[in-house]
């Protein structure tokens, strides 16, 4: 196995992360596509961590940070979202212009 | 290393074939027109880095994002489809119609990735698959030299816990408070 093809396979769904983020427009389907970018950065973390061989894992301990704070995002993230749904009775980012200039 | 080199090893077939599944099932998760298929199919391809991440030896964050993420996470999301009536049949709003600009920019973000990751380390191999990352190291590690970090991120998920509820929560309106009281 080469480092590259993780890093590339990264990179591929960091890519679809970006897409989905500025193509969809409903609130939780955003969050999906921010957990999949999150992901992809897990995967160049342990790949690395393979690839130099840390004497302390650093590369995987840090891949178990993002892990969790990826779990507080959502946990927060959706809350918002409940929050916004119960005042504006939608989950659309289109009818959220309250603050557009 | 040339590409007969490469496909003539194992591992290599097992990457593709993972790697494929990841792809195709981050694909769905943008482009599906079914939000509980757009969640379930996060489901597959957190499934498959977690496989990934048991081919290249580090078997304890493999499990831990399967733990965490299809254990508690999905759940969630599905909780928020759920709760925010999102359509869960076939809907066509839920994408936006200027797909042309976010796919080109996507397009740029992966080719600019994938070229510096290429052009830096070119065809560096790991060799040190085959032995499992003791979970007793990582925990050493989180505890020792971490150890700030760790606490920091505890607190973290404090604040979250703390912040989710606050935000979920709804007020009492003035009359339900009075007959709370009268209880």
């Amino acid at each position: 196995m080469i480092l590259a093809q993780f890093l590339v396979l990264a990179a591929a769904l960091f890519a679809f992360g970006v897409y989905g983020l500025l193509v969809r427009r409903n609130l939780v389907l955003i969050l999906l596509s921010v957990e999949l970018m999150l992901a992809a950065v897990n995967i160049n973390l342990v790949a690395f961590e393979s690839y130099l061989v840390t004497s302390q894992a650093i590369g995987q301990v840090f891949a178990i940070f993002v892990i969790t704070v990826a779990a507080a995002e959502v946990g927060i993230g959706l809350a918002i979202v409940l929050m916004i749904f119960r005042n504006r009775r939608s989950a659309n980012v289109d009818d959220l212009s309250l603050m557009r200039w | 290393m040339t590409i007969a080199d490469w496909i003539s090893e194992p591992v290599n077939w097992v990457f593709s074939a993972i790697g494929l599944a990841v792809l195709f099932s981050g694909f769905r998760v943008v482009t599906s027109k079914n939000v509980v298929h757009a969640a379930l199919y996060l489901v597959g391809a957190l499934g498959g880095i977690a496989a990934l991440f048991l081919v290249l030896s580090a078997e304890f964050v493999a499990w831990s994002l399967v733990l965490v993420y299809i254990g508690a996470v999905i759940v969630l999301f599905l909780f928020g489809i759920m709760i925010t009536r999102a359509p869960t049949g076939l809907d066509v709003g839920l994408d936006s119609e200027h797909k042309a600009v976010p796919a080109v920019l996507a397009v740029l973000v992966f080719a600019l990735m994938s070229w510096a990751s290429i052009d830096a380390f070119g065809t560096g191999l790991i060799t040190s698959t085959g032995t499992p990352t003791s979970t007793e190291l990582i925990g050493e590690s989180l505890l020792g030299r971490f150890v700030i970090p760790f606490e920091v991120v505890s607190f973290v998920l404090l604040g979250a816990l703390i912040g989710g509820i606050t935000l979920a929560r709804r007020d009492l309106t003035p009359v339900e408070e009075e007959e709370r009281a009268a209880v």
